[in-house]
């Protein structure tokens, strides 16, 4: 009210400065102010700008409002629910993965055993039989050699016997007569030393 | 004559009554002016009731205005006015839409432009400045007038200072509703004389019908620019509420 009246008291000498103007240029045309600060026009258009707007007002914090906010929330609502499903199944592959792993790593830890197992067996056994055939071989050499011993031995001596009756059938044949046999026996050790 | 009278691009601000209506000696007839707010005020519901009535999860294109909206303003006052400004939410979303869609129906040619009207956008400021200042009152009781007091100034400085801060103040609602207004006044009267030109140019003959492709095409680039300036000035009444809305909320600043 306060603002209407001292804009009216203020637009009243202007509108009388147009009709002085308008007096010379455009005769009938011209009575009014510019129309936006005519203030003939002003309760009216406060008055329906009150109405209006305050209907508008009340209808957009009423219907309209609540509405668009409960849309938007709903969809926030659904975003962050999908937002966690979707880390909570991630989670759930992330320990699947990592379960998967364990038991591969276990798995091959465990074919590692088994083939060093096996490995060591094999070896431990390749050993047994070496040293076993080596003994065998050894046992035979040994009885080898000594055959060979007295087989030599043996053959000494007969090589002796056969050394005495040689020199004798030759001294009985050069010399003529009987032979001493421990004599020959004598010379022929001498000789062979 | 009557050529003449067509062009005067004073014309379409002529409020004339429709319902004559006389209440305590003021003139408050049913005017064009009326009748373009309720427009505003009815098309702007509509719209905004009717697109979001699906509720849609996933929103269609005219949902998706509305909810723009909705989220641009609201946006807004939380950046300027913090999570306390959000009461004020329905004001500013509202005068956000009727400033908006009185400016776009004022772009159409004969339709009456309600915020070209000074008393129009001043009492929409004042309606903001009332707000800002019986809230403040209410709420910080005389601290609301620490908003004239800013901190760190010297002692000899401050009348001066608080003499600026008041005048800034009360020259808010003024600067509000100018604002608003001379964009929406200069704009239509500019498109007005740009396309009386084309019209008074066509009457010359055959010369003047290829001379008018100027004004034309000054024409149709300004009915962009009125396009922009439509939403910019909605935008920029919004943003200050929204700033002046802070005020009232911690006027220690």
């Amino acid at each position: 009210m306060f603002v209407t009246s001292a804009y009216a008291q203020e637009s009243a000498p202007a509108a009388a400065e147009g009709d002085t103007h308008a007096g010379t240029a455009v005769p009938a045309a011209e009575h009014e102010a510019f129309p936006p600060f005519d203030a003939k026009t002003f309760p009216s258009q406060i008055l329906w700008l009150v109405i209006t707007f305050g209907l508008f007002y009340l209808f957009l914090k009423r219907v309209v409002m609540p509405r668009l906010g409960g849309i938007i929330d709903v969809r926030n609502d659904r975003i962050t629910q999908d937002l966690d499903h979707a880390a909570r199944l991630k989670g759930e592959a992330d320990a699947a993965v990592a379960a998967y792993e364990q038991e591969l790593a276990e798995a091959k830890a465990n074919a590692n055993k088994i083939g060093q197992q096996a490995n060591d067996a094999a070896k431990a056994q390749a050993e047994d039989t070496r040293k076993k055939l080596e003994a065998e071989l050894e046992k035979k050499l040994g009885e080898a050699e000594a055959s060979i011993a007295s087989i030599k031995a043996k053959a000494m001596k007969e090589v002796g016997t056969i050394a005495e009756d040689t020199t004798s059938a030759i001294v009985e044949a050069l010399v003529g007569g009987k032979t001493d046999k421990s004599e020959i026996a004598a010379a022929v050790k001498s000789a062979s030393r | 004559m009557a050529a003449a009278d067509k062009v005067d691009p004073i014309h379409q601000f002529q409020i004339h009554p429709i319902i004559p209506l006389h209440i305590g000696g003021y003139d408050v007839s049913f005017t064009n002016s009326s009748l373009f707010m309720v427009v505003t005020i009815v098309l702007a519901s509509a719209f905004l009731y009717m697109s979001t009535a699906s509720r849609a999860l996933i929103p269609g294109r005219l949902q998706s205005i509305s909810e723009m909206a909705y989220e641009f303003v609201g946006n807004m006052l939380r950046d300027a006015a913090g999570k306390q400004g959000m009461q004020f939410f329905p004001l500013v979303f509202s005068l956000f839409m009727f400033v908006l869609v009185a400016n776009l129906i004022g772009l159409f040619p004969y339709f009456f432009t309600v915020t070209s009207h000074i008393i129009v956008t001043f009492t929409l400021a004042v309606l903001v400045i009332g707000t800002v200042i019986v809230y403040g009152f209410a709420k910080h009781g005389f601290g609301f007038l620490k908003l004239f007091v800013p901190h760190g100034v010297p002692g000899y400085l401050l009348p001066l200072v608080v003499a600026i801060e008041v005048i800034s103040f009360v020259s808010r609602p003024v600067s509000l509703s100018v604002r608003l207004f001379a964009n929406m006044l200069a704009g239509h009267i500019t498109l007005k004389v740009f396309s009386g030109f084309v019209v008074s140019l066509s009457a010359f003959g055959a010369l003047g019908i290829a001379g008018s492709v100027l004004p034309l095409a000054m024409a149709v680039a300004l009915s962009a620019l009125e396009l922009l300036v439509a939403f910019l000035q909605a935008y920029v009444f919004a943003v200050l509420t929204c700033m002046y809305l802070n005020d009232a909320l911690h006027p220690s600043h």
